[in-house]
C-alpha cells in the first residue's frame, strides 16, 4: 500500500509534466490539424534555457528560490515562445496549402534541426542542473516504507494546476480563445468573419510553446540532469498523452498526462523499467488502432 | 524605391531581433562543466552570436532588395559577404566564416535567380526542351548505370571511394524501398528502419547460431520483414496519414527497444559481432581460408587483395539495388502499382471503385518491408558487427529525407538524393556535426520552396497515344 | 414493371442527437432514371453514403438485385459495395486522382477485373499473355468510354489538368468502367454551363438506353432532372414527402409547399 502510495505520488508529478507539453499538442492539432513534431524540441530548448537562467540566477546571487523559480519560468516561457512562433512562421505557415504530408515532414526537419542546433551550442553531454528545492515530509510509513512527497513535487503539481486553471480561463473566456475556436471550427469562416487567423495561429504556437518550457523547466528540476536528446522521448510520450485523452481536447490532455504518467511509473515501479518506454509505444499504437478519439475527442465523421 | 528602403530595413531588424532572441542563450551562454565539483559555468559566445545577427540582418536586407528587383544592391550585399566569409579576418569561430560566406552564396544565387530561370523557362518551353527532358532523364539513368557497373575499375576506386560507393548505394536501395510505401502509396513511413533491423538481425543471429550462409538467408531476411511489415500494417494501415506516421514511429521504438532489452536474443547493446561475410560460390574473402573452406583469390587463382571484398560487397548491394529498382518499375505498370498510386491521390474515390484500401497498402507496406529487409541481411553482413544503435529513428528520417528530396515516386531522384545527402557529408567530414543540422533544414526548405522534390515529373504507367506523339500535349 | 434494382425500406441515419434520414423507403430500376431532389440539407448525398457504403445506416434495409446476385448492402464493407454489387458512385466535388493521366484513371476503375488476371501480380509480373490480353480489353473499354464523353486526345494528360466540365464527364466514364449495375450520380451538372449540362443529359439517357443499368440522381438543376427521370423522390428535412413521374411531382401541392416555397415556376425547367 505504502509502495503503491509513492509511485502513485510519483507518478501524478510525472503526469503533469506530460500534460503541460500534451497541450501544446492538442492545440495545435485542434486547429490547424497538423502533429507539430517539433513541439519536443521546444520543451527541451525551454529545459536548457531553465538551466541557463539559473546558473545565470546563481552568478547574480540570487539565493531565494522561490525568486529565482519564478524569474526563470518568465524567461523560459518568454524565450521559448519566440521558438513557437519563428517555427510557426518559417516552417509550417509557407505550408497551408500544400499536399497533407508536407507539413509533418517540415516538422520532422525542424526537429532534426533544433536537436543539432543545441548540440552544436551546448554540448553532447548530459547537463547536471544542480538542486533548486530540496526536502519534503512523510506522508506517513507502513509496513516500514515511508510515503515520502517533496516539496519539489507539490511545486511542480501546483504549478501545473495554477497554469491550466488559467489556460482554460484564456481559452473559455477571452477573444482569444473566442477567436481560436473559431478558428478550429472553420478557418474561412472565421476569416471572413474578421478574425485573424494567421495571428490566431501564431499565438496558438507561442502559448503552446511557453507551456512547454514550463514543462521544460519543471523536467529539469525533477530530474535534475537534460541533454540535448531529452525532447523525442517526452515530446512522444506528450503526444500519446494528447491521443489518450482525445486530440484537440485540453481537458483530455491533462488526464492523457496523468495516465500516461501513471502507466509509465507503475509499469517500471512492477514490472520492469527497461520496457516502459516501450509501454507507453504500445499504448500509442493501441489508442490509435482501437479508440482514435481518444477519452473525451469526438469522432470524427468523414465527410464525402 | 526610395520609401520602400526604411521599411526593409525595418524588416531586417525585426529578423535580426527575432534571431538574436532566439539565439541569446542557447548560443550565447554556452554551459560547460567547470571541474572541481562546482558545477556549471559559462563559455560566453555573445561575440559569435553578435555576429550572426549582424549577418542574418544584412542577409534579410540583401533578400528584400531581390526581391523587390534592387538586383545589383542585393549582389553587392552577397558578394561583400562572400568576401568577408573567405578573408583571413578573425572571427570567434571558423563555422561563423563558412556561415557568412555560404549566407552570402545564397544571397547571390537568389539575386540573380530572376534571370537564370527566365533563360532556363525560355529553353524548357521550345518543344525540343521539353523532349529533351523527358529523354534526357532516360538517358541519364543509363549513364549513371554505367558509371555505377564501371566504378571498380575506374583508377579511382580506392578503399574510401568503394565504402563510399557501398554506403551510397545501401541508402539508394532503401530510398527505392521506401519510395513504394512513401512516394506511390502516400503512406509516410517513419518506422522504415524497423525492416532494416530485421532484416540484419534475422542474418546475424541464423548465420551465427546455425551457421547459414548469405544467400540462404536473404531471401528468407526479406520473407521475414515482409511478414513484419504484414503484421504491423494490418491494425494500423486504416488510420490517417498523419496517424500512420507516428503509429509507425512507435513500432520501429519498440522494435529496437526490444532488441536493446532483449539479451538472450540480441545481446543488447553490446550487439553481435563476427557475422560472417557473403560467399562466391562457397568461398570465403579472406587471405588465409578458414578450416574446411576456400578463399576466393585461391579459387580465382589470383593474388590476394583486400579491396577484393569491398568490390564484391560493392556488386551485391548494386544488384540487389538494382532488382529493387526494376521490380518497382514493373509493379507501377500493374494494376496493383496504378492502384498504389490512386489510394495516393484519393483513398476515398478508391473505395467507391471497390478497391480494398487495406489489401493494396498490405501489399506496398510488405514489399517496402521485403527489400528493407535485404538491404539490412546486406548491411548486417558488410559490417559483421551489428547493434541497436544502428536503426534509431533518425535512420528513418534520412531515408524519408532521400525520398522527399528526390522527389516523391522519382526513382533517379532517389539516386541524387543519396549522393547529395550521403555522398556529399561523407566526402566533405569537416561538415562533422553540422551535418545533421544541415540535414534537418534541408528537408524544411524542401517543403517550402520544392515540394515536389528534385525530380517532378511523372512518367504515365500507361499510355493510349504513343509518347511524344503530342496526342495530348 | 420491372423487379426493382434496389429496395430502400425504412432508411435512418442519425448522427448523435441529429436525425438526417428518417425512415425513408423507396426503390429504383433498371433501365430507368430515379431523380432524389430536395432543398439543401435534405438527406440526399446522405442517402448516397448509405447505400455506397460510406455511412452504416442506423436502421433499415438496402438491397440490391441484380447482375450477380442479391445483396444486403446495409451490410458490407465499403469497397465490396462496389467490387461485388457492382454499385459506382460519383461525387459532389469531383473525385478524381488528379496526378494520374486520364486514361489511368479509367485503368484503375477496372482494378479488380485486372488483380484477377495479373493473378495477384504474380502473372503480370512475370508477363504472361493472358494478362497482356486481360489489359488490351481494359484500354479498349477505357477507349470506348473516351470516345463516348469526347477524351481520346486527352488520354494521356493528367486528370487534374482537364477543365471542369470534362472532370465531371470523367467521372461518370471511370465509374461506368466498373462495370456497374447501378450508378449513383451525386449532382453531375453542378457547375456546368448549358451546353456541357444538355450533353450531360444525352450521356446519361444513352447510359440508361444503350448500358440498360439503373441510374440514381442527385441533381438540383431541374432542367436537367425533368427531362430525363423516369421517377422522382422529393426528401425534405430527411423525410420523404412525395414520389411519383415528373409530371405528378410538378404539380404535387405538398412538394409545391414544401420544397418550394411559393415560387411555383421553379419547377418549370
Amino acid at each position: 500500500m505504502a509502495y503503491f502510495t509513492q509511485q502513485l505520488i510519483n507518478a501524478i508529478t510525472l503526469g503533469a509534466i506530460y500534460g503541460l507539453i500534451a497541450i501544446g499538442y492538442t492545440m495545435v492539432y485542434g486547429i490547424i490539424g497538423m502533429i507539430n513534431f517539433a513541439h519536443g524540441e521546444v520543451f527541451m530548448i525551454g529545459a536548457f534555457i531553465s538551466l541557463i537562467g539559473f546558473i545565470i540566477c546563481g552568478s547574480l546571487g540570487i539565493s531565494s528560490a522561490p525568486i529565482a523559480i519564478v524569474l526563470v519560468l518568465l524567461l523560459a516561457m518568454s524565450f521559448s515562445a519566440v521558438y513557437g512562433w519563428a517555427i510557426e512562421r518559417t516552417a509550417y505557415r509557407p505550408l497551408r496549402g500544400s499536399f497533407r504530408l508536407a507539413p509533418l515532414i517540415s516538422a520532422i526537419g525542424v526537429s532534426i534541426a533544433l536537436q543539432n542546433y543545441v548540440q552544436l551550442a551546448q554540448g553532447a553531454r548530459p547537463k547536471p542542473g544542480g538542486q533548486i528545492v530540496s526536502g519534503g515530509f512523510n506522508l506517513f510509513t507502513a509496513d516500514g516504507f515511508d510515503v515520502r512527497v517533496t516539496w519539489l513535487q507539490i511545486i511542480i503539481v501546483l504549478v501545473t494546476i495554477v497554469l491550466m486553471a488559467g489556460f482554460t480561463w484564456v481559452i473559455a473566456r477571452t477573444s482569444l480563445g473566442r477567436q481560436q475556436r473559431a478558428c478550429e471550427q472553420d478557418m474561412k469562416m472565421a476569416a471572413l468573419l474578421g478574425v485573424n487567423v494567421d495571428r490566431t495561429i501564431s499565438l496558438t504556437f507561442v502559448l503552446g510553446a511557453a507551456l512547454a518550457a514550463v514543462a521544460g523547466m519543471l523536467f529539469l528540476m525533477y530530474y535534475g540532469v537534460i541533454d540535448f536528446f531529452i525532447g523525442f522521448l517526452a515530446g512522444i510520450k506528450a503526444f500519446t498523452a494528447a491521443v489518450l485523452g482525445g486530440i484537440g481536447s485540453l481537458p483530455g490532455a491533462m488526464l492523457g498526462g496523468l495516465l500516461i504518467g501513471l502507466i509509465e511509473v507503475f509499469w517500471a515501479g512492477y514490472f520492469s523499467s527497461e520496457y516502459k518506454d516501450v509501454a507507453a509505444f504500445a499504448i500509442l499504437v493501441l489508442v490509435l488502432i482501437f479508440r482514435p478519439s481518444g477519452l473525451l475527442g469526438k469522432p470524427e465523421i468523414e465527410k464525402v | 524605391m526610395g520609401p520602400r528602403l526604411p521599411l526593409m530595413l525595418k524588416d531586417a531588424g525585426l529578423t535580426a531581433f527575432v534571431a538574436a532572441a532566439l539565439g541569446i542563450f542557447i548560443v550565447g551562454f554556452r554551459t560547460v562543466d567547470m571541474g572541481g565539483g562546482k558545477g556549471l559555468g559559462f563559455d560566453y559566445h555573445l561575440v559569435d552570436l553578435l555576429v550572426a545577427v549582424v549577418v542574418i540582418f544584412i542577409g534579410r536586407l540583401g533578400l528584400s532588395m531581390a526581391a523587390n528587383g534592387l538586383r545589383w544592391p542585393a549582389i553587392v550585399l552577397g558578394v561583400a559577404m562572400i568576401v568577408a566569409g573567405a578573408s583571413p579576418m578573425k572571427l570567434p569561430s571558423g563555422f561563423l566564416h563558412w556561415f557568412v560566406a555560404l549566407g552570402g552564396m545564397l544571397l547571390v544565387i537568389r539575386a540573380i535567380w530572376p534571370w537564370a530561370s527566365d533563360a532556363m523557362g525560355a529553353a524548357a518551353r521550345t518543344p525540343s526542351g521539353l523532349a529533351l527532358g523527358r529523354a534526357g532523364s532516360k538517358w541519364f539513368g543509363w549513364l549513371l548505370l554505367a558509371f555505377a557497373v564501371l566504378l571498380p575499375f575506374s583508377p579511382v576506386a580506392d578503399q574510401k571511394t568503394m565504402d563510399l560507393g557501398v554506403l551510397i548505394l545501401t541508402y539508394v536501395m532503401l530510398g527505392w524501398g521506401l519510395n513504394i510505401v512513401v512516394g506511390l502509396a502516400g503512406l509516410l513511413d517513419l518506422g522504415y528502419v524497423a525492416f532494416y533491423a530485421v532484416g540484419a538481425y534475422a542474418y546475424a543471429l541464423l548465420s551465427t547460431q546455425y551457421g547459414l550462409g548469405f544467400w540462404t538467408v536473404l531471401p528468407l531476411a526479406g520473407m521475414m520483414a515482409a511478414l513484419f511489415g504484414i503484421m504491423l500494417g494490418f491494425p494500423v494501415l486504416r488510420l490517417r496519414g498523419d496517424y500512420l506516421a507516428i503509429v509507425t514511429l512507435g513500432f520501429g521504438e519498440i522494435i529496437r527497444l526490444v532488441l536493446l532489452n532483449w539479451f538472450d536474443l540480441t545481446n543488447g547493446p553490446a550487439g553481435i559481432g563476427s557475422i560472417p561475410g557473403p560467399t562466391l560460390f562457397g568461398a570465403v574473402f579472406a587471405e588465409t581460408p578458414p578450416p574446411g573452406k576456400q578463399t576466393v583469390s585461391e579459387m580465382l587463382g589470383i593474388a590476394f587483395n583486400g579491396n577484393h571484398r569491398l568490390i564484391f560487397l560493392y556488386y551485391i548491394i548494386l544488384g540487389l539495388a538494382l532488382i529493387t529498382n526494376l521490380f518497382t518499375q514493373r509493379m507501377r505498370r500493374l494494376p496493383v502499382g496504378r492502384a498504389w498510386e490512386a489510394l495516393r491521390e484519393d483513398e476515398t474515390a478508391c473505395q467507391a471503385l471497390g478497391i480494398n484500401p487495406t489489401n493494396t497498402k498490405l501489399t506496398a507496406f510488405a514489399i517496402g518491408a521485403m527489400f528493407a529487409g535485404f538491404a539490412g541481411s546486406f548491411f548486417a553482413a558488410k559490417q559483421r558487427f551489428i547493434s541497436p544503435e544502428s536503426f534509431v529513428f533518425i535512420e528513418s528520417a534520412i531515408i524519408l529525407a532521400i525520398v522527399v528530396l528526390g522527389g516523391m515516386g522519382s526513382q533517379i531522384g532517389v539516386v541524387l538524393a543519396a549522393v547529395l545527402l550521403i555522398g556529399l557529408p561523407e566526402w566533405f567530414r569537416d561538415l562533422g556535426s553540422y551535418r545533421m543540422l544541415a540535414f534537418g533544414l534541408a528537408m524544411v526548405l524542401i517543403m517550402v520552396f520544392k515540394p515536389r522534390g528534385l525530380i517532378s515529373h511523372r512518367e504515365p504507367s500507361i499510355r493510349l497515344h504513343p509518347a511524344g506523339s503530342g496526342g495530348g500535349g | 414493371m420491372m423487379a426493382p434494382l434496389i429496395e430502400v425500406e425504412h432508411l435512418t441515419m442519425r448522427f448523435g442527437g441529429l436525425v438526417a434520414i428518417d425512415d425513408v423507403s423507396f426503390t429504383a430500376h433498371p433501365r430507368s432514371i430515379t431523380a432524389i431532389i430536395g432543398p439543401n440539407g435534405a438527406g440526399k448525398t446522405t442517402v448516397f453514403n448509405c447505400i455506397t457504403g460510406f455511412y452504416k445506416p442506423t436502421v433499415g434495409r438496402l438491397t440490391l438485385r441484380g447482375g450477380p446476385g442479391e445483396f444486403l448492402l446495409e451490410r458490407m464493407r465499403g469497397h465490396e459495395i462496389g467490387q461485388k454489387a457492382r454499385v459506382a458512385r460519383t461525387f459532389q466535388n469531383i473525385r478524381l486522382f488528379p496526378g494520374m493521366t486520364v486514361l489511368e484513371n479509367l485503368m484503375v476503375a477496372q482494378h479488380n477485373k485486372l488483380m484477377r488476371a495479373s493473378g495477384w501480380s504474380l502473372l503480370g509480373l512475370l508477363g504472361v499473355a493472358s494478362f497482356r490480353r486481360a489489359e488490351e480489353a481494359a484500354i479498349e473499354l477505357s477507349r470506348l468510354w473516351l470516345e463516348r464523353i469526347g477524351l481520346v486526345a486527352d488520354a494521356d494528360r493528367p486528370a487534374g489538368e482537364l477543365p471542369y466540365g470534362a472532370q465531371r464527364r470523367l467521372e461518370i466514364a471511370r465509374a461506368m468502367c466498373t462495370e456497374p449495375v447501378l450508378l449513383c450520380l451525386d449532382e453531375p451538372a453542378a457547375g456546368l454551363n448549358p451546353r456541357e449540362s444538355a450533353e450531360l443529359n444525352e450521356l446519361l439517357v444513352s447510359i440508361r438506353d444503350r448500358d440498360g443499368i439503373g441510374v440514381l440522381l442527385i441533381e438540383h438543376d431541374m432542367s436537367v432532372v425533368m427531362q430525363i427521370s423516369d421517377h422522382i423522390v422529393v426528401l425534405d428535412y430527411g423525410r420523404k414527402i412525395a414520389e411519383g413521374a415528373p409530371a405528378a411531382v410538378r404539380n404535387d401541392p405538398a412538394v409545391i409547399r414544401a420544397y418550394l416555397g411559393t415560387d411555383e415556376k421553379a419547377l418549370d425547367g
